[in-house]
């Protein structure tokens, strides 16, 4: 029998960005605010050995263990699905501070085009642009109502930026001055400007100088150790809930962190929670700790699995199209990147940090004419100074081998003269590609595993053609020597790491119909139940999702303190 | 120093973080820099008073150079096979110079070996899995080890009539280009691509990771790759136009003063 807590104001599961976001905004306000997070406790001192590839890219010291839960994945509804067992193509985070302790800190604004982007393609295009099988949908809220939680989020995590030069892009002014420019940021500048695109340095939430935030929080200048991705900050140089938001919502007084604790299901009666349940995995007891409102802030794809398992929310069904929980999955693309080799050029590539690139956005959203294009949105262009390895970098021109001497020399020879242009392409919701529960295999607990069901399609496979020949074209005008350019997109490769913009699966909207969630992520279905997270996205754009994630938390914050005051549903 | 370094004010307002930095005691260019990176590992360990680690001499022993996991023939195996994946050129040293089978040896001794932070719940289903879907046996990687170990042997005696480790480079390499193929049949439930597979990113780990692992030799893959390794700040050479070459230094620089 689980064992009855005394009620709290609002439970958290999981204590990543938005949960840290809530629990700091509330807890302000004098609520009393739980934390349950199924990982470890976090501090800037635990990252002492932390240059370290293979610990932290190699083996994923900061991810989930996944031999207690999984998820299970496949190209589509006629095959079996099979477990993902192994870290891949994603890394999915634990521990206090979640994803947000080993994020890059590339911080953008998802476009005023992405919220609007059924009404605006069909304003533009028209009604046949949208093929069958993509339920595009608005987000059931406009960039402009949202600038005042970007705002928020940016200035908490003090991020680093100029504005984007492009005429469609809106202006945003940050709180403090862009990152340096390496060498091979201004080549991929100059070469962009004379294509006549319009390129800026990323913003950044590794700060390019100290910075002491509205909380008071102060922090210091970014080092560009060349180790973030995947790895700690050891400095507090990059932000994350454990150097922001998480101290300040401890300092109130009224916010409980309890580790080791994983929750899971949501408990709930006649359309209200009640509170949710969960393991402490220390001792092995089961807890119910009730709450006023329950906030599901355990990632996107963790949000998805822990409303199925408490049959919260009406499953979506592929067949009928129904339904909402685990509908609009979508993802990323990185396959459009080319890689340029330079003779005469040797750069400081072990240097850099998480989120110093050069960007273009002349490519994205719907900032280019797709009028006579077979596909919509696109995807940022970048040529990133992260910081490379010496065991994940051996880039070496096609047609070397990929072991033995002369690859070992090539590698060897090209390690610090080759240059990458990449980009995140868009994903477009598909009727096809949904999460819903494993029917074979189960957690440690017994319950179902996530089934992920994905595939890029033609929309991505149109569009990623369509990119790669302007990172390549980039290139060139860069005076790279010799140039690998990539082949199509194929299958998704569930092995290879592209990118952790897992996105979907509980979106928002106008309809409680179409979405899980009103526009303060209050579900239709449970009013208090607050789910932020990527999950919320009805669609992923090609960017970072961070900055966004963290807006509509900030939205959420403010959603749940409504509630508490005058209850309902907020719309 | 640049002016911004100069006026960035390294240490925030917050006691605890105060106490951390000044135990650090760490500086580069006058500057404290604060964080994690500072050496809190005291030198009362009276195990590091032998020369064990990458600042030894030449003539120091190696007490990290030892088996927990191979037997005599499949460490002999996997130093050749890694040699050929890997190998000694006039750019630098191979993967016997760089002990990349010791430390291969130790990451099959621990997790890495036993998949124990992977899901290895059945039921599995090797055969209809692609390539695309990653580990899909019961099998850990001590056992494909094993089996892959076995059939690079079995391979060698078949053809040429001697142990894997015996037979010339060139005929070394036949063998691993059949079994990177998946030519050779392994006597388990995994093709011998996957194995390759494996043991080549073991092999290149080895040249490349920590010394603390027990490869990377005197950090000679670091250097053959001008890799500067654990260092405490690029601030000011982030901008710079030309390269700058930094002599690496190891984790093991943590625990030293």
């Amino acid at each position: 029998m689980a064992k009855k807590l005394p009620k709290t104001d609002i439970v958290l599961a999981g204590v990543g960005w938005t949960g840290g976001i809530i629990a700091a905004e509330l807890t302000k306000k004098g609520y009393k605010v739980v934390g349950l997070e199924r990982g470890k406790e976090r501090k800037t001192e635990d990252y002492l050995m932390v240059h370290d590839e293979l610990r932290y890219q190699q083996r994923n010291e900061m991810m989930q263990d996944l031999s207690k839960e999984t998820l299970t994945v496949r190209h589509d509804r006629s095959k079996r699905a099979l477990p993902y067992r192994q870290h891949g193509s994603f890394l999915i985070g634990d521990g206090v501070g979640g994803s947000g302790e080993h994020w890059n800190g590339l911080t953008y604004r998802f476009f005023p085009y992405d919220f609007e982007i059924y009404s605006k393609t069909v304003e533009r295009y028209g009604k046949d642009k949208i093929p069958a099988d993509m339920p595009l949908q608005d987000w059931g809220i406009t960039y402009n109502e949202l600038v005042p939680y970007f705002e928020k989020f940016e200035a908490m995590a003090g991020i680093s930026g100029e504005t984007n030069p492009h005429p469609e892009v809106p202006e945003v002014k940050y709180p403090t001055v862009p990152l340096k420019e390496t060498p091979s940021m201004k080549m991929f500048k100059e070469a962009s400007k004379s294509l006549g695109y319009h390129p800026y340095i990323a913003p950044a939430a590794t700060l390019s100088e100290s910075y002491t935030n509205p909380d008071g929080i102060s922090r210091a200048a970014c080092q560009y150790c060349g180790f973030c991705e995947r790895f700690g900050c050891e400095y507090g140089a990059k932000a994350s809930p454990v150097v922001t938001v998480l101290p300040v919502a401890k300092e109130t007084g009224n916010f409980e962190v309890r580790t080791h604790c994983v929750v899971r299901k949501v408990l709930h009666t006649n359309g209200k929670a009640t509170g949710v349940l969960y393991v402490d995995t220390r001792t092995g007891e089961e807890y119910i700790q009730e709450a006023d409102v329950v906030v599901v802030s355990a990632y996107a794809l963790n949000n998805i699995r822990i409303l199925l398992n408490s049959q919260l929310g009406s499953p979506y069904n592929p067949e009928s199209g129904t339904g909402v929980i685990g509908k609009n999955y979508a993802y990323q693309m990185t396959s459009a990147a080319s890689t340029g080799f330079f003779k005469e050029k040797e750069f400081n590539l072990y240097a850099g940090t998480g989120s110093l690139a050069g960007v273009i956005d002349d490519f994205n959203g719907d900032n280019f004419d797709h009028t006579d294009l077979n596909f919509i949105h696109g995807g940022n262009i970048a040529l990133g100074h992260y910081g490379k390895r010496p065991i994940s970098n051996n880039s070496v021109p096609k047609g070397t081998p990929t072991w033995g001497k002369e690859f070992k020399d090539e590698s060897i020879y090209w390690a610090n003269r080759s240059l990458s242009v990449g980009s995140q392409g868009s994903v477009m919701p598909n009727k096809e590609n949904y999460i819903d529960l494993d029917p074979t295999y189960k957690d440690q607990f017994g319950d179902p595993l996530l089934r992920m069901t994905f595939n890029y399609k033609e929309n991505e496979r149109n569009q990623q053609k369509y990119i790669r020949d302007i990172t390549t074209k980039i290139l060139e005008e860069m005076g790279a020597d010799i140039i690998n350019s990539p082949g199509d997109q194929g299958d998704w490769d569930t092995t290879k790491y592209q990118t952790t913009h897992n996105t979907g699966g509980v979106i928002m909207g106008a309809d409680p119909k179409t979405s899980a969630l009103n526009n303060y992520l209050q579900m239709w279905d449970c009013e208090n139940v607050f789910v932020p997270g990527a999950s919320a996205f009805p669609h992923n754009s090609g960017m970072n999702p961070t900055g966004t994630v963290g807006a509509l938390a900030y939205r959420a914050a403010e959603g749940i303190e409504k509630y508490l005051k005058t209850g309902g549903s907020l719309v | 120093m640049s002016e911004q370094e100069k006026n960035a004010p390294y240490l925030d307002k917050r006691s605890s973080r105060r106490t951390f930095i000044k135990n650090s005691g760490l500086t580069v260019g006058g500057v404290v820099l604060g964080g994690a990176l500072g050496s809190l590992l005291s030198k009362d360990s009276t195990t590091q008073t032998h020369e064990t680690g990458v600042h030894s001499t030449a003539t120091a022993v190696n007490f990290n150079q030892a088996l927990m996991y191979f037997d005599k023939t499949q460490f002999d195996t996997i130093d050749a096979a890694a040699e050929q994946i890997f190998p000694k050129t006039e750019v630098g040293p191979g993967a016997k110079e760089l002990l990349i089978a010791f430390y291969i040896d130790h990451q099959l001794a621990g997790s890495w070996g036993l998949n124990s932070k992977e899901y290895m719940s059945g039921p599995f289903y090797p055969a209809e899995a692609s390539s695309l879907f990653g580990h899909q046996t019961h099998l850990n990687r001590q056992q494909i080890f094993n089996l892959g170990i076995e059939a690079l042997n079995s391979e060698a005696a078949k053809q040429y009539k001697a142990k894997f480790s015996e037979i010339t480079a060139e005929e070394q390499v036949a063998i691993l280009q059949a079994f990177e193929a998946g030519e050779v049949t392994l006597n388990g439930a995994v093709t011998s691509t996957y194995f390759f597979s494996l043991l080549k990113s073991a092999t290149i780990e080895g040249a490349y990771a920590d010394p603390l692992y027990g490869g990377n030799k005197d950090m000679a893959g670091w250097k053959m790759k001008n890799f500067p390794g654990h260092q405490m700040s690029y601030a000011n050479i982030i901008e710079k136009d030309e390269f700058v070459k930094i002599e690496p230094t190891s984790l093991n620089s943590q625990h030293k003063h």
